[in-house]
């Protein structure tokens, strides 16, 4: 029965299975839900959604399956027909009355109202305030005023007016929007990796028992190193330029990296890579480092992050002297791919929405040279950068 | 049936409620997530009191491994007492220690299990507990003996975020997100923490709660918890509606600011508006 309902959250890319829809057909059976549309939603919800970046997509799946199956809610019916009619008994006269007789009755009036409700309500879609305005509806020819009428605040079991669905309270926690810190860091936790290094001081109880038992029952105490955090990124900050619209983002992700990570190094530069970069943006002209110097400096075992929204004049990148902050003997592009060979484990990070790349040429040729290692700054493109990120090469 | 439909010490919103008695019917895994400080540990504690069951609950830590929930086996002290010939060596029984989850299938009532930030733990450590979170049972090796709970527990967990949690461990459990609560049930749960509270006081603690929330950029939003504590500090120091309402903007800063913001750069940030504000009032 609620089978489409499902074909379509699966289509809208909600990752539910079998399992969950026949746990909620289970959860129907035993009746934890029955008869209101307001807790089956939520007991949906429950069955169906795992993950709260889901929520939205459900909300919006479920506003469209179930649009118009929530009788008891619904603005049709919940015109309550005896207020219309001691309303109308009120206002109108008796020759009034005898008109709308003449008019094919009572019945056929309100039956053009709810049309004219209907209609009213999907132009409004989605919208909190319906009725109150028809200004323009039959009744308004038999002297009441219909902005008296304020159907929709009738009653207790209207409160839920805007339907809980329809409100979209999860909107922000889907992730193909933009990220704040907690985000970042979330998704930079993938990248987490641990292995044992440095002085034994763990009781390795495992191998105490092997060697133990080995050495005939006398005991022969085994030690292991600790588990620490291994990961060691550098990580270049583009700043400045067109960047000042993303330097927010950029000082979240940079904020949200630093206790993350067992080495973290971090640098700017400007638009392109050139021969050097900075470490502090205040003293860029005086405290430079070197591309050369920073390849001898860390290892292959370092991971780049570099963050730009790579968005400038294509000569930046692909002629000597083009950039904009002093004359470069080589292009941008040659010291670019200097950093990507010295570093196989490498991604950049584009702050500008991804349908907006094709449109930019410099957006085109970084993605080339980065070899297709640039992803958006959302919270899906950090997990797909650092799924590249731990991978080799 | 079973029904759990909030505490007088605990707001129960609508959806949650139908989470927890889903979970409860249905005798699955109910998993919680949500902001910090919006009381998932505390449901766990308010569905045992509501439905008068025992609660057992199981911290994790970074290091906490699957098995140690199960049982251990104290290999250390077994070869201690073979090197000393204690007799109790010959049995190796005496050296199984059960965990918390053998401790809530022992357990002559199906009991409330919170299993309390999974997500502290190691990736691996849910998939570990598949098995035994669907069936209710798991074996030990040591004594080949299989343990099986005599009633199924009603399994809260929580979770912050930390790590995404695998698929085939979400797929046996319910999920529910607690949305931050809207200024309605604020109200209620005020009302439940401190009831006979004066109406003015509410409102103005509300407000100004929900204007620093407001405030863009701030580093850590202050939750539920620190309402509470807030207004706790609030009564003690006996401090007036008045006082809050006095939107002095020299004095943006809430009284006693501590309690809700946790963070030294949220304060400053606070001082950077107050004098932001102050300035647009002498310019204009």
């Amino acid at each position: 029965m609620f089978f489409s309902f499902f074909a379509e959250l699966r289509e809208a890319k909600v990752p539910v299975s079998l399992r969950e829809y026949l746990t909620l057909m289970e959860a129907m059976q035993k009746r934890v839900a029955a008869f209101d549309i307001e807790d089956f939603y939520f007991l949906a919800r429950t069955a169906l959604v795992k993950d709260e970046r889901h929520l939205d997509r459900f909300d919006r799946v479920f506003g469209h399956c179930f649009k118009g199956s929530e009788t008891p809610a619904d603005p049709q019916t919940a015109i309550p027909d005896q207020w219309l009619r001691k309303l109308a008994e009120r206002f109108l006269t008796d020759e009034e009355k005898q008109l709308i007789e003449a008019l094919g009755g009572w019945e056929q009036l309100m039956e053009s109202l709810r049309q004219r409700l209907a209609e009213q309500r999907s132009r409004h879609q989605g919208g909190g305030k319906w009725i109150g305005t028809a200004g323009t509806s039959p009744f308004g020819a038999y002297g009441y005023n219909p902005e008296g009428v304020r159907v929709g605040q009738q009653g207790g079991r209207n409160r839920s007016a805007v339907k809980v669905w329809d409100r979209r309270e999860f909107r922000n926690l889907d992730d193909t929007v933009e990220l704040g810190t907690r985000n970042i860091k979330l998704a930079l936790r993938r990248l987490r990796q641990f292995a044992r290094e440095g002085a034994a001081e763990e009781l390795d109880l495992g191998g105490t028992v092997k060697s133990t038992a080995h050495n005939a029952g006398w005991l022969d105490l085994k030690l292991v190193p600790e588990r620490h955090n291994v990961v060691k990124l550098l990580l270049f900050l583009d700043v400045g330029g067109s960047m000042e619209d993303h330097v927010r983002v950029c000082e979240e992700l940079f904020s949200a990296t630093r206790s993350e990570f067992k080495h973290l190094i971090h640098f700017y530069f400007h638009n392109c890579i050139y021969e050097s970069v900075w470490r502090d943006s205040r003293r860029r002209h005086v405290e430079q480092v070197p591309i050369i110097e920073l390849i001898r400096t860390y290892d292959r075992s370092y991971r780049i992050v570099l963050v730009g929204d790579a968005s400038m004049s294509p000569y930046e990148i692909e002629k000597e002297g083009g950039s904009v902050e002093r004359w470069n003997d080589e292009p941008g592009e040659v010291w670019l791919r200097r950093l990507f060979e010295a570093y196989p484990r490498a991604v950049w990070l584009n702050p500008v929405p991804e349908k907006y790349w094709a449109g930019t040429t410099s957006i085109a040729m970084i993605r080339r040279i980065a070899e297709n290692r640039m992803f958006p700054l959302t919270l899906d493109g950090l997990d797909r950068a650092m799924r590249r990120l731990k991978r080799r090469g | 049936m079973l029904r759990f439909e909030g505490t007088d010490t605990y707001v129960a919103t609508q959806d949650l409620q139908v989470a927890v008695n889903a979970a409860i019917a249905l005798e699955r895994p109910l998993l919680v997530k949500g902001e910090p400080g919006t009381g998932k540990t505390i449901l766990a504690h308010e569905i045992a009191r509501g439905i008068a069951k025992d609660l057992i609950t199981w911290h994790i830590k970074s290091t906490t491994k699957a098995q140690q929930g199960l049982y251990e086996y104290d290999a250390v002290s077994r070869l201690r007492d073979g090197q000393l010939g204690d007799e109790r060596v010959h049995d190796i029984a005496n050296y199984i220690v059960p965990g918390k989850l053998w401790e809530a299938f022992e357990a002559p009532e199906a009991p409330v299990l919170l299993i309390d930030e999974i997500d502290k733990a190691d990736i691996e450590f849910p998939n570990d507990l598949l098995l035994e979170l669907d069936r209710m049972e798991f074996y030990v090796y040591e004594t080949r003996r299989t343990i099986r709970a005599r009633h199924r527990p009603i399994v809260i967990i929580t979770s912050n975020n930390e790590k995404e949690l695998p698929d085939a461990f979400l797929r046996r459990c319910f999920f529910h997100y607690i949305r931050f609560p809207d200024r309605e049930t604020m109200q209620r749960i005020i009302d439940v923490h401190f009831p006979g509270l004066k109406h003015e006081l509410v409102h103005e603690a509300l407000t100004i709660f929900y204007d620093t929330r407001q405030a863009p950029g701030l580093k850590k939003k202050p939750s539920t918890s620190e309402l509470l504590d807030w207004i706790k500090l609030l009564l003690v120091e006996d401090i007036s509606p008045e006082v809050l309402r006095t939107r002095d903007p020299a004095k943006l800063i809430p009284p006693l600011h501590g309690a809700l913001l946790k963070n030294e750069e949220d304060v400053h940030l606070f001082e950077r508006l107050a004098f932001l504000h102050r300035r647009e009032r002498s310019g204009s």
